[in-house]
């Protein structure tokens, strides 16, 4: 074992990075896959039916057969759609939702963050990344050359940046408390208190303007069923969906980790429990919030799109920003 | 502004209703592993009856397929030969067939029946993939021999309602305290339920 730590030690940096991703993605990828399943035993629950179990005991095969479905599907693109962007799309979304997690930490040892890179703007580069995502929605909703995808892409393009604004700015106050950008120095910040209680107003604007920032239920006017067919992915078909949909997933898990990070508090136990690894907690808590996403789509309907507008410019934007001024002048006079 | 605060509180009793109802009964029936006790007299796929010594009921007398509504029924009788009776009758029915597809299930045929010799069994399960399959020629409804003489639905247990005061109790088929529960399906269905835990 020794030998082995110290062979890895020894390995050139490029090395650990890449079996550090990869080991990352898969777990990304399998959190996935198990947040589908999930999700839909829980909406199945609350509307009073069992959800999957016909695939393996308790319906635990059904992501493999989900993906098994998706791959053997016919990969259409349409005769009016753009083809090397419809082609494109798809993977811009899922590139951008997988490369934040290059940032984000989950734990901590003696020799630092658990990590692929300890990034000292961490939370900046998570707000640049996932606001490239959007280019994945609407250049995959514009090429693809049908008038319902592009209604869809529209709207997430006006969506995404109107509630990005309300949510950069409930981080900027976590950031003036904590004093740093970097995601283990604000989770350090938390050891005593979670910044859940300090800056509240900034939490409720966040869990709001996430689900915004990820399409889910009751912002999801982007896919919106009723209206839209399915929005912006209308066209897609087979594994191109598929990516679509992982992305869509991994956003939301991504938004769950930045909940976690900067407002619940991390990897720090709960109740002085600190013979249990910060890696659980922070896993319990990614869990927490993935749990109230679902619970919140399974309860309500969905925005008008007007009102979404009026929504995030006239109420949250207002708020963030009065909690910001707020918590500058506090933590100006505390010195 | 006030006006959009106002329902705040609207949300968080939304949340409650939904996260109360994770924990409830879930009244699915998941279908092919499970099966739902149909009652006695369930109008499902037709049956011809023989008597005890093997004889066909049927006499051919074509009131069955005079009483269906939908003409699904076509008999065409003939005479018993003296050598070879195959019902105690004068006549029989030569051929007998039921268009299923056409059946609207109302047991008309059975009530016309003189001799009890249609009936229609609690069974359900009938689908092809070809329309010509749903024509269902004597082969297939009479019962066959070694299979004994089929059940009358009075003869079935529970076939005749013994407790016709239940259906006084319960006035209307929906109590409105208890909704579907209160119903005598609802009963059934939760005691098949209680069975299947136990």
């Amino acid at each position: 074992m020794q030998a082995f730590v110290a062979t890895l030690n020894a390995a050139p940096i490029w090395l650990i990075v890449l079996i550090k991703s990869a080991v990352l993605l898969l777990v990304v990828v399998t959190t996935f896959a198990y947040a589908m399943l999930f999700e839909r035993k829980i909406l199945g629950w609350m509307q009073l039916r069992p959800g999957p179990n016909r695939v393996g005991p308790w319906g635990l095969l059904q992501p493999a057969a989900d993906a098994a479905k998706l791959i053997l599907k016919e990969d259409l693109t349409p005769k009016t759609a753009d083809p090397l962007i419809y082609r494109l799309a798809p993977f811009i979304s899922l590139l951008t939702a997988f490369s934040v997690y290059a940032v984000i930490p989950f734990g901590q040892s003696s020799s630092g963050v658990w990590a692929i890179g300890n990034v000292n703007a961490g939370i900046l580069l998570i707000l640049a990344i996932t606001s490239m995502g959007v280019y994945g929605i609407s250049l995959g909703g514009w090429a693809s050359g049908s008038k319902y995808p592009l209604l869809g892409s529209l709207r997430s393009t006006a969506q995404m940046i109107s509630y990005e604004l309300a949510m950069s700015l409930s981080f900027v106050g976590v950031l003036m408390l904590a004093g740093t950008t970097s995601l283990g120095g604000i989770v350090h910040a938390q050891e005593r208190l979670w910044f859940i209680v300090p800056q509240f107003l900034g939490f409720i604007i966040y869990v709001i303007t996430a689900v915004a920032e990820t399409n889910r239920a009751p912002f999801d006017l982007v896919e919106a069923e009723t209206e839209l067919v399915a929005g912006f992915h209308t066209e897609y078909s087979g594994l191109r969906f598929g990516l679509f949909f992982i992305a869509e997933y991994v956003n939301m898990l991504t938004v769950a980790c930045v909940a976690t990070l900067l407002f619940f508090g991390g990897w720090n136990a709960l109740f002085g429990l600190v013979m249990v690894p910060g890696v659980i907690w922070f896993l319990l808590k990614v869990g927490a919030f993935l749990f109230f996403y679902m619970w919140l789509r399974a309860t309500l309907p969905r925005f008008r799109y007007d009102r979404l507008m009026a929504f995030g410019w006239k109420i949250l934007l207002p708020f963030a920003t009065a909690n910001l001024i707020v918590t500058a002048i506090i933590v100006a006079f505390r010195g | 502004m006030r006006k959009n605060l106002y329902n705040v509180g609207a949300i968080f009793k939304g949340l409650s209703i939904t996260f109360g109802f994770m924990f409830r009964h879930k009244p699915t029936i998941e279908y092919p592993s499970v099966r739902k006790q149909h009652a006695p007299r369930f109008h499902g796929l037709h049956e011809l009856r023989r008597y005890a010594d093997g004889k066909e009921r049927c006499i051919g007398c074509e009131l069955c397929s005079s009483a269906c509504p939908a003409n699904a029924i076509t008999v065409i009788g003939a005479e018993n030969a003296p050598g070879d009776r195959r019902s105690p009758g004068e006549r029989h029915a030569a051929r007998y067939e039921i268009d299923e597809l056409r059946c609207i299930f109302c047991g008309l045929c059975e009530e016309a029946c003189p001799t009890d010799a249609i009936v229609l069994t609690p069974h359900f399960e009938m689908a092809d993939y070809r329309r010509g399959a749903f024509v269902y020629a004597k082969d297939r409804l009479l019962v066959p021999p070694e299979a004994g003489v089929g059940v009358a639905p009075d003869e079935r247990p529970g076939g005749i309602p013994g407790d016709l005061g239940r259906v006084e109790e319960l006035k209307s088929t929906m109590d409105i305290e208890r909704g579907y529960a209160a119903t005598w399906r609802g009963e059934a269905l939760k005691t098949n339920r209680k069975g299947l835990a136990g």
